[in-house]
């Protein structure tokens, strides 16, 4: 019998917590530096939240990835690639060494998240703004199958520019799906520029809330605020977003809050510094 | 008198007998009414999902339902699973999800919407994705066979269906296969392959030809993807001298897909009857397809092109 992840009896503490983010955070800065490309900013903004999901949360077995009641996690930003697989590395569903094959031709860790090459990945990304509709139709899987699974799918706030994700958030409620949460990486920054620059979300809350959604803003960096988001998720019968604040590039000085690092890797010097900052 | 059917009403018909089993469930995008999804949502309310007029949400909630284990089906006009169409590369090709999509009301066929709603390149953008099985069958019976079939794919597919009534070509379609072409006519002369409603017009081109001493062999070509290669390679050899024949652009489908094989296998003539890079417009079927060139005389003068080509005259 293997390692199984299961919420909330199982949940470690904040210490435990706070630790798997910042061995998550030397990954992704190892896997992007090594690979010379990647996205290192929004897999630091991503981290905290979705390390503190599985590590609280997600009913997953790590000895049979594709175990079919298990909760989902669906990145739809699948370019935050470097963050899904340092997280699996973390629990143990892929090994250290599959990190080191990130953007290397045959190699488990593809570019962007891919189900064909990972275990544990259940959706393919890479391409913005399909995710929340995959969910969807697992979701409703899940309802046929008089199943109480979970799917959890994580967005970028510069993807809810693209159309398909307001036709989805409008069908879930159209078809009364309750077994969906989701979370929003809200890092202010997309790939050329700022998103209030490149096309303002305006207030992405009340966006939501006006497509019959329940929504709440939280810290994305404070795992207090995180867990107790995951909470009230959890309370919601409806579907439900939690929108977390959070800083592209978090945890190294020089990468917070530039978009610079959306989509490139630090320098082997900018490591060397990005890794000092995070021994302190 | 022969009976004649839409093709989207045997995609209709299978519909309902694959909602037999409980892991089949249906999308679709407010056409309904159109694609014949309707009858599946009369039988099986609880596994049919309106996705409202959203073709991409309606991709990848299918691959989701797939990802999941179900047989998921989903139906929309041809030109709107085109507005979808990274969504079907991305989202359900790449990984690979079985998941079945009908785009009904191809061709100019389609008649008198005019040319937004006549999708003329559905079959070539479809067959461009790896794993895609790519179908685009002849008549009511074929359709609703070959979407039997589809349940046993591993992979995703795409249907043609059509709008209007065509003839019935196939009175017993039980021996049609995916990617089997069927041979309704033989003869040494000439290979006319054709889909959809084209075969008719084929057949029809067949027995002219016969009146004036050159027999044709005639294939409803249903399955554009995989191509029946070596009924391809086969009537290489036997013919010599191919027409393709479909209600479509001759830019990327039937006739592309059998030049690739032709070229690599036995090179010979091919004349391709179809439609040459141009849009439609309004008006009747029989009146489209005749306009366009895609008329039994065209076919018949195309098969003497090819003859001749073959014979060096």
């Amino acid at each position: 019998m293997g390692r199984v992840v299961d919420a909330p009896s199982a949940s470690p503490d904040f210490l435990e917590i706070c630790e798997a983010i910042r061995r998550c955070r030397v990954r992704i800065l190892e896997m992007t530096a090594r690979a010379g490309a990647g996205h290192p900013g929004g897999s630091l903004s991503a981290i905290d939240s979705m390390v503190a999901l599985y590590l609280t949360q997600l009913r997953v077995r790590v000895d049979e990835p594709k175990w079919a009641d298990r909760d989902r996690f669906i990145l739809s930003k699948g370019h935050a690639s470097p963050a899904m697989y340092a997280t699996l590395a973390e629990i143990g569903m892929i090994s250290e060494e599959d990190l080191l094959s990130y953007r290397e031709f045959g190699g488990t860790c593809q570019g962007h998240v891919d189900s064909k090459w990972t275990p544990g990945v259940d959706f393919s990304g890479g391409s913005l703004g399909m995710g929340l509709s995959f969910g969807i139709g697992e979701a409703l899987a899940a309802h046929l199958d008089g199943s109480k699974r979970v799917i959890w799918v994580m967005l970028g706030d510069g993807e809810c520019q693209e159309g398909q994700i307001w036709e989805a958030a409008m069908s879930a409620v159209h078809h009364d799906i309750r077994n969906i949460r989701v979370l929003i990486d809200k890092n202010r920054i997309q790939n050329d520029d700022h998103v209030h620059l490149q096309m303002d979300l305006g207030d992405l809350e009340s966006k939501w809330i006006a497509f019959g959604w329940a929504a709440e803003t939280v810290d994305g960096h404070s795992i207090e605020e995180i867990l107790d988001g995951f909470e009230w998720m959890n309370q919601v019968t409806g579907p439900s977003v939690l929108i977390l604040d959070t800083v592209k590039g978090k945890g190294v000085s020089f990468m917070e809050n530039n978009p610079k690092f959306h989509g490139m890797a630090p320098s082997e010097k900018e490591l060397d510094q990005a890794l000092e900052e995070l021994s302190q | 008198m022969i009976s004649a059917a839409p093709s989207r009403d045997g995609w209709g018909r299978a519909m309902v007998a694959l909602g037999s089993n409980e892991r089949t469930v249906l999308l679709d995008a407010d056409l309904g009414k159109s694609t014949r999804s309707i009858w599946f949502r009369d039988a099986y309310p609880e596994r049919f999902f309106c996705i409202g007029i959203a073709e991409q949400n309606m991709m990848l909630v299918a691959a989701g339902l797939a990802s999941a284990g179900y047989a998921a089906y989903a139906s929309t006009f041809a030109i709107f699973t085109e507005r979808a169409f990274e969504q079907v590369r991305n989202g359900i090709a790449r990984p690979n999800l079985p998941v079945h999509l009908c785009g009904s009301h191809g061709g100019v066929h389609t008649g008198s919407d005019g040319s937004s709603a006549q999708s003329i390149e559905d079959l070539a953008i479809f067959r461009a994705l790896p794993n895609m099985t790519v179908m685009h069958p002849c008549d009511a019976n074929s359709a609703e066979h070959l979407t039997h079939q589809t349940i046993t794919l591993t992979g995703p597919s795409y249907m043609r269906t059509c709008r209007n009534a065509s003839p019935t070509i196939h009175e017993d379609p039980s021996s049609l296969k995916i990617g089997k072409g069927a041979v309704l006519r033989n003869g040494p002369d000439v290979a006319i392959v054709a889909v959809g409603v084209m075969v008719e017009r084929a057949l029809a081109a067949s027995e002219v030809l016969a009146r004036a001493g050159i027999q044709a062999t005639v294939v409803d070509m249903h399955t554009i993807k995989p191509l029946d290669t070596k009924l391809i390679q086969s009537l290489s050899k036997t013919c010599g001298a191919f027409v393709s024949c479909e209600d479509h652009s001759t830019i990327g489908g039937l006739g592309s897909a059998m030049s690739e094989e032709i070229v690599r296998s036995k090179p010979c003539p091919l004349e391709m009857i179809g439609i040459s890079d141009r849009f439609g417009e309004s008006g009747p079927s029989e009146k489209l397809l005749d306009s366009m060139g895609l008329d039994v005389d065209s076919i018949i003068a195309a098969a003497r092109r090819a003859i001749e080509r073959r014979d060096g005259v």
